[in-house]
């Protein structure tokens, strides 16, 4: 998919330089503030697996998998919840910070004037994203590691799996931005971005779910995050898996490519 | 050899035409400017040859390139000056520079050297290190300016470059780009002050409405579009219209303005030496030479349009 659309919209010729000089120029943004908002978003994830996955793991006792295997509830919850936290560090980079620019800081319109294209920017913008984004994934397979809630070699797997959910999150939330009117626009989104945490296999696995709200589950994004890391860290992954990366490679391309587009007709009138 | 051809230019934003058909030629090393009320298209010119706004229809090429297909390129070789200072508030003064050169793949040494002699000729070396929104408003425009140059441009496209600025800041931004002039940049502005198309431009070109109106330089356009010289009169009393009638026949022209009459005369005092010897009295008399804002109000009218 990324190969297909992709070349249509940039010639690859100097565009990856132009993408990486806007990580260059959000690199020498980066203050000593930026430092708390990191750490916070590290730590977000790891008080949910304590206080869900432990916490009320306690009570829930253990979980019997789909395919018959018996499984602490830690080691259910502690995959989801990097899925979700690389979905949260990918939108609030992608979101905000990027509606930001593009509104009120008017950012874009000067690099508009350098060769820099749209996509160019979009791209850079969301590679910085996923630089926050991995940052995070890493630390928290560190501590799953640690816990014993997966093996190291699983780790390493799982952490491109949550780079990919990255990289899709990162999409989407550029290509929703650009439709943003106001900041108000932006509660709708953590709505959705909440919904999303709670009801994607996240706490509870979705065949619980009646058929109906199974099926919508299973198409949001979130889900198949979930249920790619899930499936790597816990063991046994299978064609499904590689449905999942499919899915999320045309998430990513798809936002992208909007993203790109609806920049440059609101920039470049 | 021309940088910029443009034939018909047409842009259209929905059913409103901002730009209508206009021809223009600028050549190497010129200062060439956009004359115009506010809404007469030259901000929508600038932004097209700028290669940030599609033409609508009409043929357009810059540095002998198309904009439809060769933006980057031509972007590469454009330094541009906006009308709304747009400069990174999240950096310093220098980093404004050096992140804004890597955008056009300067390499990061060069980039530091060419700040650093940037900032020596905006006059702001002393505040390398300060944020931008500190900044007064002539020192953002100076840097906006020295941003313009980071990649060595072959054409500066300023828009208004000295809107909004106090007389100091004004002198400094002209002394600068005079400079630049000197140095042989090409340079491209758009301006509603007189005295800055004439003191700046080698040529200029007069925008109503989208349209082209007048074309030539300044002193050539003051010739073809008023007299050599303007006097202006003020009588005591309610209204100025009695007193038109009186003048009438005095010079190429008697324009009537709510506070005072113009007479467009060749010979200033010999037209003042007319109005005593028809016994008219005025409160206060000026004799002046004309200037581009004669030839600019009289061109586009003085109804005001926003």
């Amino acid at each position: 998919m990324i190969t297909l659309v992709l070349p249509r919209l940039v010639s690859f010729e100097g565009a990856g330089r132009r993408s990486g000089a806007m990580v260059e120029r959000n690199a020498a943004t980066l203050r000593s503030a930026y430092w708390l908002v990191m750490l916070a978003g590290f730590i977000e994830p790891v008080l949910y697996l304590f206080s869900i996955g432990i916490g009320v793991g306690a009570l829930v006792g253990d979980l019997t998998l789909p395919d018959g295997r018996v499984v602490e509830y830690a080691t259910f919850v502690a995959p989801a919840m990097l899925a979700a936290s690389a979905m949260s560090g990918a939108l609030s980079e992608t979101t905000f910070n990027f509606f930001g620019k593009m509104k009120f800081m008017r950012l874009y319109d000067g690099i508009l004037a350098t060769p820099v294209r749209p996509i160019e920017i979009a791209l850079g913008e969301l590679a910085w994203a996923m630089i926050r984004g991995n940052l995070y994934a890493a630390a928290f397979l560190v501590v799953m590691v640690v816990m014993d809630l997966t093996t190291a070699g699983a780790a390493v797997l799982a952490f491109f799996a949550a780079a990919l959910v990255g990289f899709a999150f990162g999409g989407i939330g550029m290509a929703v931005s650009t439709f943003m009117r106001s900041w108000q626009d932006f509660d709708l989104l953590s709505s959705a971005q909440f919904a999303l945490f709670l009801f994607s296999g996240t706490f509870v696995p979705a065949q619980d779910y009646p058929p109906v709200l199974r099926w919508v589950v299973e198409v949001t994004p979130l889900y198949r995050s979930v249920d790619l890391i899930r499936s790597i860290t816990l063991g046994g992954a299978g064609w499904v898996q590689v449905l999942d990366v499919l899915y999320l490679l045309a998430v990513f391309a798809v936002g992208l490519t909007v993203a790109g587009r609806r920049m440059e007709r609101q920039l470049c009138k | 050899m021309t940088l910029i051809h443009a034939r018909g230019l047409v842009k259209r934003f929905g059913d409103f035409t901002a730009v209508d058909g206009i021809d223009v030629d600028v050549e190497r090393g010129e200062a060439f400017g956009f004359l115009g009320p506010n809404g007469a298209g030259k901000s929508s010119t600038m932004r097209m040859i700028g290669c940030v706004s599609p033409p609508t229809d009409g043929v357009l090429r810059i540095l002998d390139l198309d904009p439809r297909t060769d933006g980057p390129r031509i972007r590469a070789r454009l330094g541009v000056c906006p009308q709304l200072d747009n400069l990174d508030i999240e950096l310093t003064v220098r980093e404004n520079l050096t992140t804004y050169a890597r955008f056009f793949g300067i390499p990061r040494r060069v980039a530091r050297s060419r700040a650093d002699e940037l900032l020596e000729f905006v006059q702001l070396t002393e505040r390398a290190d300060s944020k931008v929104e500190p900044l007064s408003g002539g020192m953002k425009r100076r840097l906006t300016i020295a941003r313009a140059m980071v990649n060595e441009p072959d054409i500066v496209l300023l828009d208004e470059p000295t809107t909004g600025l106090d007389p100091q800041a004004r002198h400094l931004v002209w002394e600068r780009l005079f400079r630049l002039k000197q140095q042989g940049v090409t340079l491209v502005l758009t301006t509603h002050y007189m005295d800055e198309a004439e003191q700046l431009c080698d040529r200029l070109v007069v925008m109503d409405g989208g349209r082209i109106v007048a074309e030539g330089s300044p002193r050539a356009l003051i010739e073809r579009y008023s007299t050599r010289e303007v006097v202006e009169l003020r009588f005591h009393g309610e209204s100025q219209d009695v007193f038109a009638d009186k003048l009438a026949g005095l010079g190429e022209r008697v324009e009537v303005l709510p506070d005072r009459i113009l007479l467009y005369v060749s010979d200033g005092d010999a037209a003042v030496a007319e109005v005593h010897r028809r016994s008219l009295e005025p409160a206060s008399v000026l004799v002046r030479r004309s200037s581009l804002e004669d030839v600019f109000l009289h061109l586009t009218g003085r109804t005001l349009v926003d």
